[in-house]
């Protein structure tokens, strides 16, 4: 075979898709899955509470929170691409300020928790409103802190000065769960807040 | 050099020490020992599948028979459906995808070989966690113990009102830890294919094997994910008191039907199409012809793909759906039979005109290609919605089930196993006994699950435990019985074949069948290393091309 392809032309480099990447297009995939069940059962389960409290009482749009989860997409997306670039401590700095926004945006999500479970009486077993709630935002949350996770181990290799400018594919393909877990966001923050309420 | 290495190899036949290889197996994160390791899994959990069916044929043999009491029986079918479909068709399908497609497209193993471990383990910790509910489904209450709501878990069966104990608890958390294995499985198959392909292998010179197991694994992407979402729902019921699916504060039953289903019918496309993959291999080699109509098989295969994602609710016509639901998803799931169809259609076009050698895998997916038919035309029969609404839940959709699952899965899963056993083990298995199993089989098969229509039509509903003589059952439930013992007596033989032709049977040597993929171009049983140097293909028949200079496929692709 092998000489008989010496006498062919010669063929185009062999290049396929990075794995990482359609890895991680395909756990999105399956995420996406999950979390489009707990949406369809928070939009039909909208108003079938028997009992209170019912969401346009006690829900506040969190926008300053929502503000600095979609803005560390922007700030992750430039880390990466500095880091693509070599410049190493600028992508230092972008990937903190990451951190520091999704971290903020947790917070946000147990300050809101607290109002609610303290102040406004409602628990994952109160009503119907308060089971989808707490398990879809919930579910988001869990999805939030994973990717701090992520983020913070990152970052204790780049305090070690591990994270080299070859990372940066890698680096990317974690960059992609981070972007869907703020897509998911629009979508949770659409159905939570502004139909459901 | 190559001669030193196996003068070498030949002159240590020392076995390593029995722990030391039992590390191996358990830290491996080799594709072939893991597809061995996934396919021995459900081949284990098939004998205990089978004997909870035989319980219950045992119990159903006569009218008002008392071999087990009725919470035993309503065990025996949970656990009986739960394993067959999570720890049975799965691990193997996945078994036989991860063993084989690797070396089907030219790679050393899959894209993500530590995942694959990682995947089969919760596999098989989720089917350990299943069974242990024998141990400690009763909880404090002493309130039964296995699962015994059956397995599609209706709502509210699984409140904790009406299930007690843990035995919901153990059925819910097995099921979430093998579709996490699920699901990384069917990301790493994606991933292989798409990334891992030898040179010159594109899209369109693949095995059809890897094509359609690249369209299962999408498929369970999109089907087990939701299975996942309603475990944590029904979770967060049971423990954190929540009230999706308690209807007394307002929760809805029927979303749990929706959730489940939208999961459980593209589950069946889960393990037909792979079922599929397996024909589309062993049937052109057998037939000593190329597959006819390829890029057809490939497009029929996407739209069963597609298709399957919109027909859940023919499980629930009884139900009560809007006339328009009802109508879409007849439609739907009529639709489905075109494109399965076609595929028939183009297994008969390879059979025809070919010089056609009936060894074991090929009568194995001859009378696929029959069951599968039947099932499929039972399968339109259900789907008119007020033809379902006479027999749904009753002995018709257990027989309708069966063939599909029986006669058209394991039919081929068998003849996967006889077909790759030389390639996996190095050693032809017994070609008689084969045939006495397949035989033995296919008599069974149809005693049990072609007789099984009858009582189904004469209106025996599924899941009691026992019924009144005289009702016109009682001799049809008998033969049924029967079937099964003769089904289980060609099990018997299957695994005794095995077992006995891995100690004793013939030297297979690389390429017993004259096949045409990459697998059977190198030593059986595979090195670890699969390919030496990385294999480079012009056309879909790569060894036809090795063998035929004079005739290569790749002048007329």
């Amino acid at each position: 075979m092998s000489s008989m392809s010496v006498s062919l032309p010669r063929p185009q480099p062999w290049v396929l898709p990075s794995r990482g990447v359609v890895g991680m297009c395909c756990l999105i995939a399956a995420e996406s899955a999950i979390f489009t069940i707990f949406v369809i059962a928070y939009l039909f389960y909208i108003g079938k509470s028997v009992t209170g409290p019912q969401p346009e009482n006690v829900l506040r749009v969190p926008i300053f929170f929502t503000v600095c989860l979609l803005s560390s997409s922007a700030t992750i997306h430039i880390a990466v691409r500095q880091l693509h670039d070599g410049k190493e401590r600028m992508f230092a700095l972008w990937w903190l300020l990451t951190l520091i926004l999704g971290a903020l945006f947790l917070g946000g999500t147990a300050l809101e928790w607290r109002r609610l479970i303290y102040d406004e009486g409602l628990t994952i077993s109160t009503n119907l409103f308060g089971t989808t709630y707490y398990s879809l935002v919930g579910l988001h949350a869990f999805h939030v802190t994973v990717g701090l996770i992520a983020l913070t181990s990152v970052a204790a290799f780049t305090a070690l000065r591990l994270i080299k400018r070859e990372h940066a594919g890698r680096l990317h393909v974690l960059s992609m769960y981070w972007h869907f877990v703020d897509a998911v966001w629009v979508v949770v923050f659409t159905v939570v807040y502004l139909i459901g309420r | 050099m190559s001669t030193g290495l196996i003068a070498w190899d030949t002159a240590t036949p020392a076995r390593a020490p029995l722990v030391e290889t039992l590390h191996e197996w358990v830290t491996t994160v080799d594709h072939k020992r893991l597809g061995i390791m996934y396919v021995l899994y459900g081949l284990v959990l098939l004998m205990a599948g089978g004997v909870e069916a035989t319980i219950m044929r045992i119990q159903l043999i006569r009218p008002l028979n008392h071999f087990v009491s009725p919470q035993v029986f309503n065990r025996m079918f949970t656990m009986h459906g739960t394993t067959m479909i999570f720890f049975v068709a799965m691990p193997m399908v996945f078994g036989f995808a991860t063993y084989l497609v690797p070396l089907m497209i030219g790679a050393r193993d899959m894209a993500f070989p530590r995942l694959n471990a990682f995947s089969f383990w919760m596999t098989a910790f989720g089917g350990l966690l299943l069974y242990s509910s024998f141990i400690g489904g009763d909880g404090l209450y002493g309130a039964g113990n296995a699962p015994d709501v059956g397995w599609f878990a209706y709502a509210p069966l699984t409140s904790r009102t009406f299930s007690v104990g843990h035995s919901t608890d153990f059925w819910t958390l097995s099921l979430l830890v093998s579709s996490v294995g699920s699901i990384g499985t069917a990301v790493n198959i994606i991933a292989t294919v798409i990334c891992m392909r030898c040179p010159g292998m594109t899209l369109g010179k693949m095995p059809l094997f890897a094509w359609l197991n690249i369209v299962m694994a999408g498929v369970a992407i999109l089907a087990v994910s939701p299975l996942s979402a309603a475990q944590l729902m029904l979770m967060v019921d049971r423990y954190l008191g929540g009230h999706f699916f308690d209807t007394q504060a307002g929760g809805s039953a029927v979303m749990w039907m929706h959730f489940f289903w939208v999961f459980g019918h593209p589950e069946v496309y889960v393990l037909v199409i792979p079922a599929f993959a397996f024909a589309s291999e062993i049937i052109p080699v057998f037939s000593r012809k190329a597959i006819f109509g390829y890029p057809v098989m490939v497009a029929a295969t996407i739209g069963i793909g597609f298709i399957s994602m919109s027909v859940w609710a023919h499980h629930m016509f009884t139900v009560g759906m809007p006339s328009n639901g009802n109508t879409f998803f007849v439609l739907s799931t009529m639709a489905i039979a075109v494109p399965t169809g076609i595929k028939i259609f183009n297994w008969l076009g390879t059979m025809w005109g070919g010089k056609i050698q009936f060894k074991t895998p090929m009568l194995f997916c001859v009378a696929f290609l029959f069951q599968f038919l039947i099932a499929g035309l039972t399968g339109v029969m259900l789907a008119v919605a007020p033809f379902n609404w006479q027999v749904s839940a009753s002995y018709f959709v257990i027989a309708h089930f069966h063939y599909v699952i029986v006669g058209g899965i394991l039919f081929n899963i068998f003849g996967a196993f006889y077909y790759w056993f030389p390639k996996v083990t190095g050693r032809m298995y017994d070609e008689r006994l084969g045939q006495l199993h397949f035989w033995l089989f296919v008599i069974g098969f149809h005693v049990t699950f072609t007789l099984m229509h009858i009582p189904g039509i004469l209106g025996m509903p599924r899941r009691i435990y026992t019924y009144e003589p005289g009702r016109g059952w009682d001799a049809w439930n008998l033969l049924v019985s029967i079937g099964a013992f003769i089904q289980a007596l060609g099990i018997l033989v299957f695994v005794g074949n095995l077992a006995w032709s891995y100690f004793r049977g013939k030297l297979a040597g690389s390429d017993p069948w004259d096949a045409w993929t990459l697998e059977w171009s190198i030593s059986s049983p595979p090195p670890d290393y699969n390919f030496a140097t990385i294999p480079e293909v012009r056309s879909r028949r790569p060894l036809w091309d090795l063998k035929h200079p004079e005739d290569p496929d790749w002048k007329y692709e």
